[in-house]
């Protein structure tokens, strides 16, 4: 996922002059053609994420579309303020990838794992935040990214996810995809977990579980999401995130709001520092975001309902 | 530098000027006086001698882009702009007020003139950096001056920034810093010194200079010289005092920022102006 995002920066920036790459202390290697054939529009600026961050909004102030890549946290965690001013206020057309959203760094420990990414960046007003499932909806998305007005912060996966999008995916920037009908049950998911739920549903026989792809978390789709929610029962969101603000957060205001009122569970990271170092896949069993548990979920719903 | 900061009389125009930013004390009760007196004569030389601009078409491309970082310091800043025409003086009656567009830290998207929404520290030399790389990209032949301060100088994204300009040997840069030492809590150099700056700059690879940053002759005079190294980008430090034009405030660190600016203390500020 990650090598097709950055590939497409190079596509587009050979078709769009106002196109720049800014890169924090990426591995080496990184774009290698870009910097060969468009030197004076890549940038590799060292382990200084806040001023970088400042300077593609600079850049962006003067009507460049700049797209900068480092480590998800450091993105958000250490550059909230240069991002909510320099980029949010402003409100201009930085693009933000963060590599290794979720759980993907879990060797690494806690200071490398993006679990309240979404999170923050959904309080920043003109933020647009995107969690693609897979590499075929990355290439998609990348190629809506390039007019599109403001902000945009890019979750990117592991790399090597199972494509879970449809080729004719009509693919726009604050749409969702119903992947699956079913009004029995309806699962919302986003970035990786699209699989997991994909997974979830078709193991529940006999009654019809839905599944709905997300891959906008801000702004969200409201008006799809209630009409996929209809009288369905039972509503699960599924997220690789924390739990506190994340995709599930955002779907239980609006149905509450709404007056929607289904019974409702979010899957994702409780509020705790990942406590243990592994893989990816084995911290998403530690907290259940697996396709099992997913199920279950959604079956004790229906037997408590 | 000759004449000493203080020593330095104020000529009609600075006085003037600092009229302006007393009207906007006045309008919003309110205003951070000191950090933007030691401003007014960087602000009044760029602007009255250095930058290309059009108050007429603010967004003119050719622009020369000016960033004042320490946005704190923005009742200079508007008093300059208003008095170039690039909105009403009466604006200033307005100062923070509901319905008024000045607000106590200037944003780009309300104040005609106003490159960045700045106002937290740190932000206005790598916004700048960003800007001057863009005119390197495209060919353009505008600068990018960014006036800074010295409590600003103790976040760590400026000297990123720093790193950054030279590596790009960002002659298209200017950075001012206003050396008033003092910030809220006390001394600069008590809080958290800065000293050597001068060679601080040198050391990350800027062209750096000082001056008396009240002596509009002397500011005139290098600022005409900038790049001052070809290959690098500029730093100076304006050697400036808090609270410069009025005695009261030049001698009181509590005059850094005040709230509920009563009758009486307006007449004081003017009366101590007017007799500076």
């Amino acid at each position: 996922m990650r090598q097709t995002c950055l590939n497409m920066v190079y596509e587009l920036a050979k078709q769009d002059p106002r196109v720049v790459f800014v890169g924090s202390d990426l591995g080496i290697g990184t774009l290698k053609q870009f910097k060969a054939e468009m030197p004076e529009r890549f940038f590799m600026e060292g382990v200084s994420e806040q001023s970088i961050v400042s300077m593609c909004a600079g850049l962006a102030l003067e009507g460049k579309i700049v797209y900068f890549n480092t480590i998800a946290t450091f993105i958000t965690r250490r550059c909230f303020e240069q991002v909510a001013i320099d980029c949010c206020l402003h409100n201009v057309p930085v693009r933000l990838i963060g590599s290794g959203g979720g759980l993907v760094y879990a060797p690494l420990g806690p200071t490398h794992l993006a679990t309240e990414d979404i999170a923050i960046f959904r309080a920043l007003p003109n933020m647009t935040i995107v969690a693609p499932a897979d590499a075929n909806e990355m290439r998609r998305l990348m190629l809506a990214t390039v007019n599109h007005p403001g902000p945009i912060y890019i979750r990117l996966g592991k790399g090597g996810d199972l494509i879970v999008t449809p080729d004719d995916q009509q693919f726009a920037i604050g749409k969702t995809f119903r992947f699956r009908p079913g009004t029995d049950a309806v699962i919302f998911s986003t970035g990786i977990t699209t699989r997991v739920a994909l997974d979830a549903a078709a193991s529940v026989i006999g009654r019809q579980v839905g599944v709905v792809h997300v891959p906008t978390i801000k702004p969200l789709d409201g008006t799809a999401i209630l009409e996929y929610v209809g009288h369905a029962p039972v509503v699960v969101t599924i997220e690789e995130g924390t739990v506190s603000g994340g995709l599930g957060s955002a779907i239980a205001e609006l149905l509450l709001e709404a007056g929607v009122t289904p019974r409702f569970r979010r899957l994702g990271i409780p509020d705790v520092f990942p406590d243990q170092y592994g893989s990816q896949a084995s911290l998403l069993e530690r907290y259940e975001i697996t396709s099992t548990h997913l199920s279950d979920t959604i079956r004790r719903l229906w037997a408590n309902s | 530098m000759t004449t000493s900061p203080i020593a330095i009389k104020l000529d009609a125009r600075s006085k003037e000027l600092r009229r302006l930013v007393l009207r906007g004390i006045a309008g919003g009760r309110r205003g951070h006086i000191g950090s933007s007196f030691s401003l007014v004569e960087i602000l009044r030389v760029l602007y009255d001698d250095v930058l290309r601009y059009d108050p007429k078409n603010p967004s003119w491309p050719e622009r020369d882009r000016c960033i004042l970082s320490k946005g704190h310091g923005c009742l200079a800043l508007y008093a300059v702009l208003a008095d170039k025409g690039f909105f009403p003086a009466a604006e200033l009656d307005k100062f923070c007020k509901r319905d008024g567009i000045l607000g106590g830290h200037p944003e780009r998207h309300k104040v005609p003139g106003v490159e960045a929404s700045t106002g937290s520290l740190g932000h206005g030399m790598p916004i700048g950096i960003g800007m001057a790389l863009n005119a390197r990209i495209d060919k353009a032949n505008y600068r990018v001056f960014v006036v800074g301060s010295d409590g600003e100088s103790q976040e760590g994204s400026v000297w990123e920034g720093a790193l950054a300009a030279a590596k790009h040997n960002l002659a298209e840069l200017t950075v001012l810093i206003d050396y008033n030492k003092q910030q809220s809590y006390g001394l600069v150099s008590e809080v958290l010194g800065l000293e050597p700056i001068l060679e601080k700059w040198r050391s990350f690879g800027f062209a750096a200079d000082e001056v008396n940053g009240h002596d509009v002759a002397a500011l005139r005079d290098l600022l005409q010289q900038i790049p001052l190294d070809p290959a690098k980008p500029t730093a100076i430090i304006c050697h400036t005092v808090k609270g410069k034009g009025i005695k009261r405030c030049e001698q009181d660190l509590s005059w850094h920022h005040k709230t509920k600016v009563s009758d009486e203390e307006l007449v004081v500020l003017r009366e101590g102006l007017e007799e500076y």
